[in-house]
């Protein structure tokens, strides 16, 4: 049982208490605790219950490296699943809930599983669900979905209140690690005037060295840190950061470090997360070491923890993971938890040292203290359901015949320490085997590599295999001062500090204890905590030929859980070479991503959420819009509104009433959307002849003509008006999603390919705003404004233009009509647009003044058989298809897109055509039908001989009209075809089709009278 | 008539760690020419020096920024840019340009506070460099702001302009606004 010590705690305020509550249960701890050590600190031994057996598991780590320890934090709104109680800082009123457990932590009905280990042996999914195949739907896929995941996934209806944010910063060198390693490297580039951010993942400056005992200048390794940390403070040129973990390294010097800027102070009014995203030309990654476990039969049971982490809830926070504590280990690095453990008062039945022959000074000192030592040996079994009631040693050279019990309620076991060589290893950094340390190290000779092809990150300290403290302070040193030669920037001599610490013996590498276990015991050997990955398991892939690395991973899912294995990785990857009988560097290990450890998904969205999860695109008009209670929709990044609806009103009753009103009297529309692109120079006419299929050059000025612009494959991408402005100029109208796209079309033809023609083209969308003035009427309102304009039909005709001041508007009406009206679209710098909007609608009183939306427009558009970009169009369909070879230039040599137009599947006279579709009926044909045809093609699916475009109700001509391409088409007027349906027919009978009438696709004004007076 | 006329979000304001405020409507002319051969024009037209790559530089009631190789973007009162474009196009009579009244198209901010803030602030929303060397009084920075097109330039260690399209001005303005939220301090420049 743990609980706290009366005394010591360095990271803990004993004078104040906070409360929090785990599944329900209050409980207090100290300001400086995190979760997991509050927890054992209340006694509270199990944490968690792991991912397939549901067995019962405690803290084995104290940071961010923990597997089992995982909880639900905070409830409703703030609720977040998979958090490590090991990096959780305990604050006032903390939630916590433990995950994977059904009904009670305490009493698991998925424990059962844990009594059926050999019926879930690795790869137990892909061997049981893969037969009869029809069952993976409806039977496997629901089960496995029910057991899988740990922790609770946050409820969709909720919304996170915290807010996030990026920032953005540059520098010359990131220091991921603020441990003594990381303060020296700081130092270094501090001093050589390099521009250094220094970031440590905990509340905390100087990593282990003071847990470990270090002396730095012959004074303890805490006096060093703070003076280093204020020496570090007093430069501007380096910045340091607490909270703020190196998530990734990436390709240029990019790095993601994550800033947990609130998660120990929710209430502050701060960002909860914060990403930096940080340009660095160098990285030096002083990440330190991780500790590996041993594996044993039983080592996952509750009480079983890590040596180093023992030391850490001893010396950091003043708790007893337990009041008689085994140490089992294979070096001498665990002997000074063993001493931690009898400085607190606490006893140390026993070192359990598998190493033949153990004397160094720390084996030394343990003896003087009175710990009996026994070397050689191994633990057998942990006894105990719950937590640890005892272990029953053995030798390890034998097969686990059990030759003592041992009393105790928690183990201390240490295989070892592995260098934290992610952040090396990211960017696609080498790794070496070290056979003395039976630990990956990075390997020097193949650094990753810049853009320039230089190495640009290196480890310092344990994260180089430095793992002594004796060594870390002079290869932190080292491995920084040699960086910043190759950056240019050389540090100044200085002493560096002399850090001392015991001597160490070389451990011995085990990787399974007993050597000989048989199948019994290799299956109560954890490998994997979360993922439940014994060694049997990964025995068992190598048996059924998993050779590599990276598969025996993905089929075992060892390393595959949050923690991403670094617990077990090592270990494993030894198992799996001892298995295949090859060297473990022969095996190599898994690829090392990022990040880390998981960041939040908040972090990654930043502030993009709510009113600025994406920029909204506004016109001028857009608040007349939304206070007129327009239905607004979507059109690339901008709202238009789409109708509006009166009280009452239907969507479908306002479009008509707005169509209704248009061309009775006065209609008004938005268009400010509509691109608008400047091209100017003296090669501006043959540059225009390019871009569009019609001949544009011979355009006067003062006049408009539509066109149709192509890709150089001959597709129609985009249409407009095209308005001379004088000799040199043109202003070309896009559709709304087309500005972006057009102007940068044409910025890459002139500059790629036709860089030497005297052609500037500029973007000139959002200057103005644009309003179609619609309907019978529009020639009266804009006279009732008062202009020195004369907009008679004789001054100004039909695709004319003109500018002047229209009731003191700085004004362009161009004489165009989409909607088939008499009508003019005005445009007007954007500041005085909402001004204009608002005159029109005081004027236009008398004629009924209608605002009208998009689909209004679309119908209009419709009921004339103009095509519209994106209906008419998708891609595929090319001008001749669309009838508008009136529209293609036969006089000019060459157009973007004419040659393609030429090859035979353009010209192929089978080519779907448009035209006009009439129902019989009168209904409106549903978007997206295809017309039928006789028979079945290869697949067994209906023939087709045409489709629909565009398909509306036309409150004009009182019936459903649409277009649609259609298989000869043009050729076949009168002619009646019938289109699918959504109805479905009832049992036994034909699906329900439409007939239509074959006309043409100019249902209103053919002769275009409305327009031209 | 000029009552009527409207910048993207009249008067707004936000106070955090440092202030943000749209400045109403300015003047602004594009102008694209080659730039080594339009050098008389420039300063006849603004009193300006041709700028140099990424610079603003001073004119008389105007400045001139560098927006790429062939482009210049001139800031004036907003009353000026039609004559503004007149005057340029007049003194680049015979010569390949192009100049176009594009006031209407952007909106314009003032961003001001302490300078550490001011940059941290920016920082929040550009991936640009903000530190004071990398971007100082008399330099623009062309840009995104998170996910819209910008640019950003510094009058001084306290004052800062943002500049971006006028249909973004409200994503724009609520960017800054959250950035400069009190509690999100950062301490970094």
């Amino acid at each position: 049982m743990s609980t706290r010590l009366s005394t010591g705690g360095r990271l803990i305020d004993r004078s104040r208490k906070i409360a929090f509550t785990f599944n329900g249960k209050r409980l207090t701890g100290h300001p400086g605790d995190t979760l997991a050590s509050a927890l054992l600190a209340s006694g509270q031994t199990i944490m968690g219950r792991s991912f397939k057996y549901h067995r019962p598991r405690g803290v084995v780590a104290s940071g961010a490296e923990e597997p089992n320890a995982l909880v639900n934090l905070g409830q409703g709104k703030t609720h977040e699943p998979n958090q490590r109680a090991t990096t959780t800082e305990l604050f006032d009123g903390l939630t916590a809930t433990s995950q994977n457990h059904w009904p009670s932590l305490e009493w698991d009905i998925g424990e059962v599983n844990a009594l059926l280990p050999r019926f879930l042996p690795a790869g137990f999914y892909y061997k049981t669900f893969i037969h009869p195949r029809a069952f993976w739907k409806h039977v496997f896929e629901p089960f496995i979905r029910q057991s899988a995941g740990l922790g609770k996934a946050p409820d969709p209806k909720q919304t996170d209140p915290d807010r996030y944010e990026h920032f953005y910063a540059h520098t010359d060198v990131v220091i991921a690690g603020g441990g003594i390693a990381g303060l020296q490297a700081a130092l270094e580039a501090g001093r050589a005037g390099a521009k250094v951010i220094l970031c440590e993942q905990t509340a905390h400056w100087g990593g282990r060295a003071p847990v470990d005992g270090v002396e730095i200048d012959g004074k303890p390794a805490e006096d060093w840190i703070n003076d280093t940390v204020q020496v570090l403070e007093g430069m501007e040129n380096v910045h340091l950061r607490l909270r703020t973990m190196v998530a990734g390294v990436y390709d240029h010097g990019y790095i993601l470090a994550y800033e947990r800027v609130a998660d120990h102070a929710p209430a502050a009014d701060t960002p909860r997360h914060r990403l930096w995203r940080i340009r660095t030309a160098r990285v030096i990654a002083a990440t330190g070491a991780l500790e590996r476990p041993l594996s044993f039969p039983g080592n996952d049971k509750p009480g079983v923890m890590l040596a180093s982490a023992m030391r850490d809830y001893i010396t950091n926070w003043g708790v007893s993971p337990g009041d008689r504590t085994v140490v089992v280990t294979n070096n001498d690095d665990a002997y000074r938890t063993a001493l931690a453990i009898k400085a607190a008062g606490l006893d140390v039945p026993c070192i359990v040292d598998a190493r033949e022959e153990a004397d160094g000074p720390l084996v030394q000192e343990a003896r003087a203290r009175g710990i009996r030592v026994l070397t050689g040996m191994g633990i057998a079994n942990v006894k105990g359901l719950r937590g640890v009631v005892a272990v029953q040693l053995c030798r390890q050279a034998g097969e686990g015949a059990v030759v003592e019990d041992i009393v105790c309620d928690a183990v201390a076991m240490s295989g070892g320490w592995s260098p934290v060589v992610h952040l090396w290893s990211h960017c696609g950094g080498k790794l070496t085997w070290d056979k003395a340390g039976a630990f990956f190290r990075p390997d020097h000779d193949r650094p990753p590599t810049d853009q320039t092809g230089e190495g640009f990150v290196v480890c310092a300290g344990a994260a180089d295999g430095a793992l002594h403290a004796t060594d870390c302070l002079s290869n932190a040193s080292t491995s920084a001062r040699n960086m910043l030669v190759s950056m240019g920037k050389p540090a100044p001599e200085a002493e560096v500090a002399k850090a001392t610490a015991a001597h160490e013996a070389p451990l011995a590498p085990i990787w399974v204890m007993p050597q000989g276990a048989g199948p019994k015991k290799r299956s109560k050997m954890w490998l994997d905590f979360q993922n439940d990955v014994k060694v049997s398991d990964v025995q068992l892939a190598a048996r059924e030929g998993y050779e590599s690395v990276e598969h025996t991973k993905r089929y075992t899912t060892l390393g595959m859980a949050t923690d991403q294995g670094k617990l077990s990785n090592i270990n494993g990857l030894a198992v799996l070479a001892d298995a295949l009988g090859e060297d473990i560097p022969r095996v190599g290990t898994t690829t090392f991503r990022p990040p880390y450890t998981p960041i939040s998904m908040g972090a990654i969205a930043g502030e993009a959420r709510g009113e600025i999860f994406q920029p909204l695109r506004r016109t001028p008009l857009h608040d007349w819009h939304v206070d007129h209670n327009a239905y607004m929709e979507p059109v690339g990044h901008w709202r238009r509104a789409y109708c509006y609806p009166q009280k009452g009103e239907s969507h479908r009753d306002a479009v008509n009433r707005e169509i209704d009103a248009t061309r009775g009297g006065l209609g008004l529309l938005d268009a400010s959307t509509l691109g608008k692109i400047i091209v100017k120079g003296p090669d501006a006419g043959r540059f225009m002849d390019m871009l569009y299929t019609n001949m544009m050059s011979s355009l006067k000025p003062g006049k408009c003509r539509y066109g149709l612009m192509c890709s150089e494959n001959g597709f129609l991408m985009d249409d407009g008006v095209v308005a001379r402005i004088d000799e040199d100029t043109f202003l070309c109208h896009t559709t709304t999603g087309g500005a972006d796209r057009i102007h940068a079309h044409m910025e890459d033809w002139l500059q790629c390919e036709w860089w030497d023609w005297k052609v500037y083209t500029a973007n000139v969308t959002e200057q103005w705003a644009q309003i179609g003035v619609v309907g019978p009427k529009s020639r009266a309102v804009l006279e009732k404004l008062g202009t020195d304009m004369d907009l008679s039909n004789a001054a100004l005709p039909f695709m004319g233009w003109t500018a002047g001041k229209v009731g003191g508007f700085d004004m362009r009406i161009f004489r165009i009509a989409f909607a088939g009206e008499l009508s003019f679209e005005v445009s007007v710098p954007a500041s005085q647009g909402r001004a204009l909007w608002d005159a029109l609608h005081e004027a236009g009183q008398e004629f009924g003044v209608t605002a009208y939306g998009t689909e209004a427009m679309h119908v209009m558009r419709a009921e004339k058989g103009f095509i519209m970009i994106g209906d008419e169009t998708d891609g595929t369909v090319i001008p001749q298809d669309l009838g508008l070879d009136w529209a293609i230039s036969k006089k000019k040599e060459d157009y973007l897109g004419k040659r393609a137009q030429e090859r035979s599947h353009m010209t192929d006279p089978t080519r779907w055509k448009l035209v006009g579709l009439e129902t019989l009926d009168g209904s409106v044909i549903p978007d997206g039908s295809y017309a039928v045809a006789e028979g079945v093609n290869a697949n067994g699916q209906g023939m087709t001989q045409g489709r629909v475009t565009s398909t509306y109700y036309s409150p004009t001509l009182k019936r459903g009209i649409a277009m649609g391409l259609v298989l000869n088409g043009p050729d076949r007027m009168g002619e009646v075809i019938e289109f699918n349906t959504t109805k479905k027919p009832a049992k036994g009978e034909t699906p329900k089709t439409v007939k239509a009438k074959i006309v043409s696709p100019v249902f209103y004004d053919p002769e275009g009278e409305k327009q031209n007076v | 008539m000029s009552d009527l006329v409207k910048s993207a979000l009249p008067g707004a304001r936000a106070e955090g760690l440092v202030s943000i405020e749209e400045m109403g409507l300015s003047g602004m002319v594009t102008l694209r020419v080659d730039l080594s051969a339009a050098g008389a024009a420039i300063a006849q037209v603004t009193g300006a020096d041709m700028p140099g790559p990424r610079a603003i530089s001073a004119g008389q009631g105007c400045h001139v920024a560098w927006m790429s190789p062939d482009e210049l973007l001139i800031l004036c009162d907003h009353a000026r840019a039609d004559a503004m474009v007149a005057d340029l196009t007049a003194a680049l009579e015979g010569q390949h340009h192009l100049a176009v009244n594009v006031s209407d198209a952007r909106a314009l901010f003032r961003v001001s506070g302490p300078g550490g803030a001011l940059r941290d602030t920016l920082a929040k929303i550009t991936p640009a460099d903000m530190s004071a060397d990398a971007l100082p009084p008399g330099e623009m920075r062309r840009t995104r702001l998170q996910q819209v097109a910008g640019a950003i330039w510094f009058e001084s260690e306290t004052e800062a302009r943002v500049i971006c399209f006028r249909s973004v001005a409200r994503y724009t303005f609520d960017l800054l606004a959250m950035s400069a939220k009190p509690g999100g301090a950062v301490g970094y420049h």
